[in-house]
């Protein structure tokens, strides 16, 4: 065969070429190729019965869900109550709004270029919070309150996620820094800190804000169930958060720190000018993935019985109305969370690609 | 220095979020009026005692004792938030103040009046801890179960009733715990256990969850008293003995014929007793810091006990329980309230 | 110095624009703050018990339990102390976390190289692996494993038996127990022997190596050592091993040994779980080593086999070490959420149980919490250790 003629017909021939290096480039890889391929095949078609093809998806009561396949239908009906939990139906506008302003600030995140991106992440990060603590629980410009046991479902994955995230920067930018302090006190306090809480499992953590807390408080002074599990879940997720900001800190090179100093600025001046912007967007990536962990830990808190989704989502699965739905609901549960892990890791995989190839140069 | 600088930060960050309540050195009864209601921990979902509807709508026979107090200090049922509670942190909840009561089906035990600094104030259902099991075993009677392994839900005195029962007999058992009724009925539906042991009135709600009902039965021992009743905090007795009086009044208008369809042409009767109890007669009410209605208040908004029994754990309800121990003492049972005088 | 220099200065800055004062000041508001906080932590808790009528000091732990524990690797029973308990529960959470660590290990290290196999099937169905399984929730992955999982087991009474010694119901897997007779302390010192010998054979072909350049291959005859020589010894004192056959007895396999569900449901799940950031963790370690080294290696003509073992995977474990630690931390961790599912771990058993029973939330949770701080320390010292070690030094 000459090069010509091995040229002219690539089009068509490309595909097998490509099946051929990528799929059948020696005997083992074909054998590998052939088993799992079966393997696959074999597997998909009942799954994407039991999903798709034979589920029923509409109908009005537990008995429609004659088919073979999953029970959709029950998801459907109970969709309202694993999104809001109790919260009262003529007032889950507020949680709409929220969930509204909460896409508007983020999801242009992963837009390349759209308009006033970071003001709006910004805004996300101060703002949003502010306007969450008057529309959730209400009770102020005549907002009707809701109290915070009848908060569930998604909803409150996402507050507690969404609060331990914000409430824990701030504390872990300072541990960050008190661990890199020169003040030796200052630093072996910050160390101490963040071993204890990196060392303990959060399960343990929920149980001492939920049983000890209340202990360690004044007498006749307590917390709200929601609030103490908020506290467990920010000391804790601050601990995880100062280690990602010092990675930051210790990848400013040393010169920026010089330079600084040498332009007579004080320390605050010196962290809060040059060094945290530095070291914050520098760890973007980082904050992210800790958001990503969090945001999946928060499912224990089923284990001190808030209901978040896949707590309201257990306690329907064993109603005696719907028989067998249990796979249903952690297949649905497993979804809601995929979707929203998948979605963000892919944004900070390609920020963390893009500060990458920044630094490199 | 972060630790509790920390801890600081968080508790002040999130008292602004949340309302931290700080009570002064007040009675119960005065915060609860001082709050406009009344905060009561209930279980996170047991059928017929505390259970949420997917609204949030509370019923059961626990979260009807909190609303005829409820009704008894506001004269308004509804005047009362629930806080669903694990059985973990029930007690603490009550001693650091969370809540002021405590009606999550719990067990009246020596150690728990004394040690934990609580008081109960009454049993509201008078239990018995009984064994589940799947029909095709073979098994009638509880003597049979020797190396069974029995599902268990955490958090309570079954544990020990059980450990105490297979040791009296000589038997020897494999103890499964799950964290929640939710997952002990899953793992004896899956055939993880041959026998399910919780209190006989959960028997029967937790048999209705299974596929096939008709595929377990429960067996005719009891292997445990379990007085069952709302919780108060110690060094409050006046609290102590509203919520004490609140259970009496009711056990009492069932025993004189009094229920909330009636009671409205009660306020006429000339019997004292109805007087008294109704508050048409009599300061019964103020003795206890309550108006004087109090009585009328918790039978027209509550019901009497056999009202309150019967819409939630009775015979016309999935968990079919007949009366039993829960009769009156003069129906057979061993109801019995002291008499309002 | 510096201080000298300071002092000699005749009008020096104001003493509280001096750095020193400052830090010197910052640190004892620091510490002052630190037992103002800690003093009304302890006082108020102290306090709040004292006046809850809450019972304080380990004396529970001498206490007998009274309540039953289905796993247990020491003996223990009801009538046993709940201090018992304690050392029940910690040795369920080490034996699931060590089971957990060595398959997490073995199936990320796969999943990791077959992400980068040449054959795209394989490359694409470890990314999914990966890609699903890391952005589910852990205890959800757990509550498929058992309660999924499970339903679809025998009972035990149509257990499904492999030669009738291995035996798989919903209760578990049986297996037969080796009990050690009489003479079985022959092969406990055929193994130190041969642990001995093959020590001292690397050693002497390491020297052996320096000095000639021959190559001994000290994998092979170690292997050799290890399994053969505790073999021979067995044989050689007669077979002194008794197997328990599991037979069913009742409502149970009663004898031998047996992997409760809870057990394995834990352990599939936190090995799968931990293996999918195992995987992505070993990708990019051998990504890191830039391909230079692989054709510099080839070039001084070492063999491909060689060039894997002592240029790439040497400089790629500088890069995993330590995530992988962090990893393995995580997993111990996360075996906690056996809670969930009744296998009876620490949390479980001690901090769920014996913290209801007793009521000493402080004492207890403290206890535990301990713990697992102990854990993490010996394990985050080890890899600080060795970070500090392979780190590459800046000059």
């Amino acid at each position: 065969m000459t090069e010509s003629e091995v040229q002219r017909p690539k089009k068509a021939l490309a595909p097998v070429k490509w099946i051929r290096s990528n799929l059948f480039s020696s005997w083992y890889n074909t054998l590998l190729t052939v088993v799992i391929g079966y393997l696959v095949l074999t597997s998909i078609a009942p799954l994407m019965n039991w999903l798709f093809l034979e589920a029923t998806f509409t109908g009005a009561e537990p008995s429609d869900c004659a088919g073979e396949g999953a029970c959709w239908l029950f998801i459907n009906q109970r969709l309202n109550f694993f999104i809001y939990g109790f919260y009262p139906d003529d007032l889950q506008w507020r949680v709409d709004a929220m969930f509204i302003l909460l896409a508007v600030a983020f999801v242009p995140q992963f837009i390349e270029g759209f308009p006033a991106r970071k003001w709006l992440g910004i805004f996300g990060l101060t703002g949003l919070p502010v306007i969450g603590f008057f529309m959730i629980p209400g009770g102020l410009f005549g907002l009707e309150p809701v109290e915070s046991s009848k908060w569930g479902g998604l909803m409150l994955t996402l507050i507690l996620a969404y609060i331990g995230i914000i409430a824990s920067l701030p504390i872990g930018t300072l541990l960050a820094l008190g661990r890199r302090s020169e003040m030796p006190v200052i630093r072996g306090l910050s160390v101490v800190f963040i071993e204890v809480w990196r060392a303990v499992p959060l399960i343990t953590v929920l149980f001492m804000a939920s049983v000890m807390l209340p202990l360690f408080l004044p007498e006749g002074m307590s917390f709200e169930k929601l609030a103490r599990a908020l506290i467990g879940i920010t000391l804790w997720q601050s601990a995880y958060m100062a280690e990602v900001i010092r990675g930051g800190l210790q990848a400013i090179p040393r010169g920026q720190y010089e330079a600084a100093s040498a332009l007579g600025l004080g320390y605050w001046k010196k962290m809060g000018l040059v060094i945290l912007p530095q070291a914050l967007t520098m760890v973007i990536p980082g904050i992210v993935n800790t958001f990503i962990s969090l945001f999946k830990d928060t499912t224990l808190v089923l284990i001190i019985g808030l209901f978040d989704i896949l707590g309201t989502v257990q306690s329907t699965v064993t109603d005696p109305a719907w028989q067998n739905v249990a796979v249903e609901g952690y297949v649905f549960v497993a979804f809601c969370f995929w979707v929203f892990c998948f979605g963000i890791s892919r944004y900070s995989q390609n920020l963390e690609r893009k500060l990458d190839t920044g630094h490199k140069t | 220095m972060k630790n509790t600088k920390s801890i600081a930060v968080g508790a002040v960050m999130l008292c602004s979020v949340f309302t931290a309540s700080v009570a002064s050195a007040a009675t119960t009864l005065e915060s609860v009026k001082e709050k406009g209601h009344l905060q009561c921990g209930v279980t996170t979902g047991l059928p017929g005692f505390s259970q949420p509807d997917d609204k949030g709508n509370w019923t059961g026979i626990d979260v009807d004792t909190c609303r005829a107090v409820a009704a008894a200090v506001f004269g308004d049922p509804k005047a009362v938030q629930f806080t669903p509670l694990t059985a973990k942190e029930r007690f603490t909840a009550l001693q650091s103040g969370e809540i002021d009561m405590l009606s999550r089906n719990t067990t009246w035990t020596l150690t728990r009046d004394a040690s934990l600094g609580l008081n109960f104030a009454g049993v509201n259902y008078y239990d018995g801890q009984g064994f589940l099991v799947k029909k095709d075993l073979g098994v009638d009677e509880a003597s049979q179960l020797s190396g069974a392994t029995i599902c268990i839900q955490a958090g309570t005195t079954t544990e020990l009733n059980l450990a105490d029962y297979f040791r009296a007999k000589g038997m020897d058992f494999k103890p499964l715990v799950f964290d929640t009724s939710e997952q002990t009925v899953q793992g004896f539906a899956s055939g993880r256990c041959d026998v399910l042991t919780s209190d006989r009135s959960q028997l029967a709600a937790l048999r209705s969850k299974l596929a096939e009902p008709d595929s377990a039965k429960i067996l005719p021992e009891t292997i445990s008293k379990e007085p069952l009743g709302p919780v108060v905090r110690q060094g409050d007795d006046q609290w102590f003995n509203i919520v004490k009086w609140v259970l009496s009044v009711q056990i009492n208008a069932e025993e004189l014929g009094v229920s909330s369809s009636n009671v409205d042409d009660m306020l006429k009767s000339d019997n004292p007793n109805i007087q008294r109890l109704l508050g048409t007669d009599g300061d019964m009410g103020a003795k206890l810091g309550l108006p004087d209605d109090f009585g009328y208040a918790i039978v027209k908004g509550v019901g009497n006990y056999g009202e309150m029994y019967n819409r939630n754990v009775g015979p016309d309800t999935p968990l079919g329980l007949d009366r039993g121990l829960n009769a009156l003492w003069t129906e057979g049972g061993i109801m019995y309230a002291p008499p309002v005088r | 110095m510096k201080n000298q220099n300071i002092d000699s200065r005749p009008a020096g800055p104001k003493p509280w624009y001096d750095p020193q004062v400052r830090s010197i000041f910052f640190q004892i508001v620091a510490i002052s703050l630190v037992f103002w906080a800690g003093w009304t932590l302890v006082d108020n808790t102290l306090s709040n018990m004292e006046s809850r009528g809450i019972s304080t000091g380990f004396g529970f732990l001498g206490e007998s339990a009274g309540f039953g524990i289905i796993m247990h690797l020491i003996p223990f029973d009801a009538t046993m102390s709940y201090g018992r308990t304690f050392f029940v529960g910690l040795l369920n959470t080490l034996l699931v976390s060590a089971m957990g660590i060595v398959t997490a290990t073995i199936i990320g290290f796969v999943v990791g190289v077959a992400r980068l196999s040449t054959n795209w099937l394989v490359a694409k169905l470890a990314l999914t692996y990966i890609e699903v399984i890391r952005n589910i929730p852990l205890l959800l992955q757990i509550f498929f494993w058992y309660f999924a999982v499970l339903r679809n087991l025998p009972s035990p009474r149509q257990t499904m038996d492999v030669g009738d010694w291995l035996f798989l119901n919903n209760r578990g897997l049986y297996m037969p127990e080796p009990f050690a007779q009489d003479g079985f302390g022959l092969v406990y010192g055929a193994l130190t022997v041969a642990i001995i010998g093959t020590v001292a054979l690397r050693r002497w072909s390491r020297k052996r190596q320096l000095e000639t350049g021959e190559i001994f291959p000290v994998f092979k005859v170690g292997v050799g050592l290890i399994v053969g020589l505790p073999v021979i010894a067995y044989f050689l004192a007669g077979q002194p091993l008794q197997w328990e056959i599991p037979e069913l007895q009742g409502f149970n396999f009663g004898g031998g040994f047996v992997i409760i569900p809870e057990l394995a449901a834990l352990w599939v799940a936190l090995s799968l779980y931990t293996a999918s950031f195992i995987a992505e963790i070993v990708r990019s370690g051998i990504l890191s080593v830039s391909k230079g080294q692989t054709e510099a290696s080839k070039a001084l003509g070492l063999p491909a086999n060689l060039t894997l073992r002592l240029v790439v995977i040497p400089q790629a474990m500088r890069v995993i070490i330590p995530p992988l630690t962090s990893q393995y931390l995580n997993l111990v961790k996360n075996s906690s959420l056996a809670t969930a599912i009744g296998y009876p771990d620490l949390v479980a058993v001690f901090m769920g149980t014996t913290l209801n029973q007793t009521g000493q939330a402080v004492e207890v949770v403290a206890i535990t919490m301990a713990v697992y701080l102990t854990i993490s320390l010996l394990i985050s010292l080890f890899m600080n250790i060795y970070n500090r070690a392979v780190a590459i030094k800046e000059r």
